[in-house]
């Protein structure tokens, strides 16, 4: 258990500090974001129709930005053999990683969605269903990345593999997180109904994500 | 004959050299009576002779989505069981999966032009299958980036696993969507929805396609093989030229 902290202790301290580039992601959210409106012009009306896309869009590929980092650091400076050859189950392990690396890069997301959301000309109840829906969903954006930066760690070219790797087993996650915020605005359906199911993705990616990279790294870096 | 014969490369090769003259000669063959019947089928009342892009469009999809059920069954015998000869199967089966994917993909185009006015629409089931297509290019990708053949099989096998789990929940998850293409009229509750004279040259173009797939995948894997020995060849030659 203390092995477990400290690795989540260890990762909040190194995405914090200088070089850690946690906000550099909330940065690129906010660019994102602006560039929509320059690309398909102010207008007020069609922006508050599909600011909920425009918002998980943006948190979908700020995501992808530090996932390069999340495993390769460690794998870099060897702290990823130790982790590798410790007591505590690699599951766990890279559980605890991908905790911190979603309260350090995805928290910010979910915390700066709101403030977008008025540039997006958002009503409250749309940007609250859509700063929830974020909350729910960016933890399975973690856990699927945590996936793709286990299969590339030891490529030299990653980076892009990465994106081209985890957009497409991100697509549910969108689906239903835009669907939930949309439900929440205009409905018809509840907004419980994909809601949930966007709950259950997140539980489901928690528990295979950390497996599927496990057996990743242990039969990649043998 | 148990799966575990064939875990030696050159019985599996002496095997494949004997079994693909036949897979050869039984895939033309069964091109030729489907061709055939295709020829003489009528056309659709409603449809006219585009009716006939769906000998080709309908094999192709229940292929596209057969080969990741062979990558999958390959990637657990990698993963699991680490057959020899598993990784292989999932390398071969890849890129004749993404082939069938786009041509499933294109005649669906073709067809949907004339049919429905547009070569594209963001419908449940087109959307799934160029999410699948994606996929098979995602590991494809992945097969090139890592340089050893026995790491690169071993993550794209955990790849294929993966992706084995999210292509139902992609199904799913866009069936919310409005939909404009047909349900299934094959293999349905209550027998099929096709006429009998449509229906049997499906059947047997299926069957041509299956033919195909089993004798391009065993010639793929068979390539494969000799690569890896030409390969293993050259980092020996190169070693000792080192030394």
């Amino acid at each position: 258990m203390t092995a477990l902290a400290n690795i989540f202790l260890r990762d909040m301290r190194l995405s914090v500090r200088l070089g850690g580039g946690a906000l550099i992601g909330v940065l690129f959210f906010l660019i994102v974001v602006t560039l929509m409106p320059f690309a398909i012009g102010p207008d007020l009306a069609l922006l508050a129709r599909i600011g909920p896309a425009i918002l998980w869009l943006g948190a979908l590929l700020a995501s992808l930005l530090a996932l390069d980092r999340l495993i390769a650091a460690d794998y870099e400076d060897g702290s990823l053999d130790l982790i590798l050859m410790a007591r505590v189950p690699l599951e766990l392990s890279l559980a605890s990683k991908a905790l911190a690396h979603w309260l350090t890069t995805g928290l910010p997301l979910v915390i700066a969605a709101p403030l977008l959301g008025l540039l997006l000309n958002l009503d409250p109840t749309a940007t609250g269903a859509v700063a929830l829906t974020l909350l729910a969903g960016t933890p399975a954006l973690t856990f699927i990345g945590l996936i793709g930066a286990s299969l590339t760690v030891a490529l030299r070219r990653g980076g892009l593999l990465i994106a081209v790797l985890v957009l497409p087993l991100a697509v549910p996650v969108l689906i239903f997180g835009v669907a939930a915020s949309n439900a929440a605005i205009v409905g018809p359906v509840p907004f419980g109904t994909p809601f949930t199911i966007l709950c259950a993705l997140t539980l489901m990616s928690a528990v295979v994500g950390p497996f599927a990279a496990a057996a990743a790294l242990r039969h990649g870096l043998e | 004959m148990p799966l575990i014969d064939l875990a030696n490369p050159t019985r599996f090769l002496t095997l494949a050299s004997r079994a693909l003259p036949w897979l050869t000669i039984a895939t033309l063959a069964a091109f030729a009576v489907g061709i055939g019947l295709i020829a003489s089928a009528p056309d659709d009342y409603q449809q006219g002779a585009t009716v006939k892009i769906m000998f080709i469009h309908v094999p192709a999809a229940w292929l596209a989505m057969g080969c990741w059920s062979v990558m999958s069954i390959a990637a657990l015998g990698t993963l699991v069981w680490r057959h020899p000869l598993a990784d292989v199967a999932g390398k071969a089966a890849a890129p004749l999966g993404a082939a069938f994917t786009a041509m499933c993909l294109i005649t669906g185009m073709l067809w949907g032009r004339p049919m429905w006015g547009t070569y594209w629409v963001w419908d449940g089931r087109l959307t799934s299958v160029l999410v699948l297509f994606l996929m098979y290019l995602g590991v494809l990708a992945l097969w090139r980036t890592v340089e050893d053949p026995a790491r690169a099989g071993r993550a794209a096998a955990v790849l294929t696993l993966v992706g084995a789990i999210n292509l139902p929940i992609i199904k799913f998850s866009v069936d919310w969507w409005a939909t404009l293409h047909q349900p299934a009229s094959v293999l349905r509750l209550g027998g099929p929805a096709i006429h009998a004279s449509l229906l049997t040259p499906l059947l047997v173009m299926a069957l041509a396609f299956l033919l195909l797939f089993l004798t391009l995948h065993l010639a793929a894997m068979r390539n494969e093989i000799m690569r890896r020995r030409i390969r293993a060849m050259l980092v020996r030659e190169a070693e000792s030229a080192a030394q």
